[in-house]
């Protein structure tokens, strides 16, 4: 088994391959910014890292959010393209369940991201490998009530201690996260998802006022 | 005819708008020309929502690229190289088709070639009517732009002659046709009507047609308002609204200003070919009246088939096999969405090759406002 993982849903661009027993190389960069531009130089360095080409992998796992949409599409069109291109499955595992793992915590405990907009993306766990809840988008005060006494972690987690008091690290998700926890449901026997956008709001009905306009001034 | 065989085979993405499209060209000769409208989605908010632009492109991709790829009946392991729409266009677009393209490139071990929208409009019609004469005039007009340019060579040099100073041609189109309530989009509606329709019916204003007016830029907000206001003061005096009438009137005042600049431009340059481009290029009286003018000029009038005006990958890959045939440098792995990209930059070479760029844009500005959309 050979992987190569990624997750763009976060500010992180990271990116990791994992041999089936372990991480093998990984890079993590934080900037929200400039998703498009670093993750197909990261995962030519991780490749390079283990002196490896793509055509050694059997398998594409994809973060698949809930995250900021435009970040979040650089990872799952490049996922999808590669698997295109190579012939191999891409696997999608949600982003907020790659953090969950990398926290490494047995008992209940929350995941939140930040959704922007003074809201975040978050699930329940009750432990690092069993979510209990569907990801959701929420303001923090909606929400306090219920996860005010739990554990937390993520950024959105992090952003808002009112809600979330007991918040610690990590703050993104990593890629090695996510390939331990894909190798170790696909070693499992496992079906793992094809990599669907978890959007989980609409997208803005709004017309910008000069819309179509694609040249610029 | 020449044997193609040793032609750049290219395929080309482009989503810089709500078209998903992936074209494969050997040289100027189109092989495949795939494509996945939003349009629909879009209709009922009367103009392109970014954000439902972006989530269909990221579905479309990848059975656009399969449907191209049987279309043409060539293997991807042999293609010469990958283009794709760099910009300009809307971020989040742009920024499907660029992660694709690069995906793409990178694990079938090809060349990538980031190229100019505005361009590839002008590009395309190698396909339909073989190279490109150089220099070449160009009017490009759609819901997105309204430019006149010149080209002495497509992969190096691409002058802006004129723009729109206000609204893009088709989105004036759109905005009557919603004022009559036809519809979105507006162009071909307005079309269909104002072929019963009167052109002189109703004078309507020649935007910046004045002797101290700029020559080649366009301006058709000012129209917009005359035509709108016009049928309201119908509606308001309890009149029936001559539909065909005024969608004639209206696309005659657009035409003519159109074709009478790009003659113009044509004739101060000493250029005796132009080539339109872009979704109005499709409209029925602007093909007429250019071939009208551009006869009367002396010019040779060159209109690629409607479906290769409108936004399309084979446009991409004609320009992406023009940069292969001229040794054009690559783009680097790091190539991004440049939504305000300069028409004066054909293609985005690597930094190795880079010459210093004049321009300076501001992409943290342009990356945030799209994430409002997040
Ligand atoms: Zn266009």
């Amino acid at each position: 088994m050979l992987l190569l993982a990624l997750d763009t849903a976060t500010p992180a661009v990271t990116v990791a391959l994992h041999d089936g027993t372990a991480v093998i190389a990984s890079s993590s960069q934080v900037d929200a910014r400039r998703h498009g531009e670093l993750l197909l130089p990261a995962v030519d360095r991780v490749l390079a890292e283990a002196g490896l080409g793509l055509d050694a992998l059997t398998g594409i796992v994809a973060g698949n959010g809930p995250g900021p949409y435009t970040g979040l599409r650089v990872g799952l069109m490049t996922a999808d393209t590669f698997g295109l291109a190579l012939g191999i499955p891409v696997h999608g595992v949600c982003t907020l369940d790659g953090l969950a793992y990398a926290a490494d915590l047995a008992g209940p405990f929350v995941v939140a991201t930040d959704a922007r907009r003074k809201e975040v993306y978050w699930a329940r766990y009750a432990d690092s490998r069993t979510r209990v809840t569907d990801p959701a988008v929420d303001r923090p005060a909606d929400i306090a009530d219920e996860v005010r006494d739990l554990p937390a972690v993520g950024a959105g987690a992090l952003l808002y201690p009112d809600t979330f008091p007991k918040a610690h690290e990590p703050e993104h998700v990593s890629a090695a996260a996510l390939a331990c926890l894909a190798a170790e449901r696909l070693a499992a026997g496992e079906e793992l998802p094809a990599p669907r956008p978890l959007y989980l709001r609409r997208p803005d009905a709004q017309v910008p006022k000069n819309y179509k306009v694609v040249t610029p001034k | 005819m020449a044997d193609t065989r040793d032609e750049p085979l290219v395929l080309g993405i482009e989503t810089s708008c709500d078209e998903t499209g992936v074209g494969i060209v050997r040289g100027t000769t189109l092989l495949a020309d795939a494509v996945a409208s939003s349009v629909d989605e879009h209709a009922r908010f009367g103009g392109v929502v970014p954000e439902v632009a972006s989530r269909a492109h990221l579905e479309a991709m990848v059975p656009t690229i399969e449907r191209a790829l049987k279309e043409a009946g060539v293997s991807a392991k042999d293609l010469d190289g990958i283009a794709v729409t760099a910009g300009p266009g809307l971020a989040g677009a742009l920024l499907v088709g660029v992660s694709a393209a690069k995906a793409y490139a990178y694990a079938l071990g090809k060349p990538l070639y980031g190229v100019n929208h505005l361009a590839s409009h002008i590009c395309v019609d190698q396909l339909e009517h073989g190279p490109l004469p150089e220099p070449t005039m160009a009017l490009l007009v759609s819901g997105g732009h309204s430019s006149l340019l010149l080209s002495t060579d497509i992969t190096a040099d691409v002058r802006p002659m004129g723009a729109t100073i206000d609204d893009a041609a088709g989105e004036a189109f759109d905005k009557i046709a919603r004022v009559l309530d036809l519809g979105f989009p507006g162009g071909p509606v307005i079309d269909r009507y104002a072929r019963e329709g009167d052109p002189e019916a109703i004078a309507f204003p020649r935007g910046l047609t004045g002797p101290r007016d700029a020559a080649y830029d366009f301006s058709f907000s000012g129209l917009k308002t005359a035509v709108a206001r016009w049928i309201e003061a119908k509606r308001a005096a309890g009149e029936e609204v001559p539909v065909r009438d005024v969608a004639a009137s209206f696309q005659e005042a657009v035409v003519d200003v159109l074709t009478r600049k790009a003659v113009r431009a044509c004739r101060d340059a000493g250029v005796d070919h132009l080539m339109i481009g872009g979704g109005v290029a499709a409209n029925s009286r602007l093909r007429v009246l250019a071939q009208e003018r551009c006869e009367a000029a002396g010019i040779r009038l060159r209109v690629p088939r409607p479906k290769l005006c409108t936004d399309n990958g084979a446009m991409v890959a004609a320009l992406g096999a023009e940069m292969v045939t001229r040794g054009r440098a690559a783009s680097d792995w790091d190539l991004s969405a440049d939504s305000s990209l300069p028409v004066t930059d054909p293609h985005v070479p690597g930094e190795a090759h880079a010459h210093a760029h004049s321009h300076t844009h501001d992409h943290v500005h342009e990356v945030s406002k799209e994430n409002l959309y997040s």
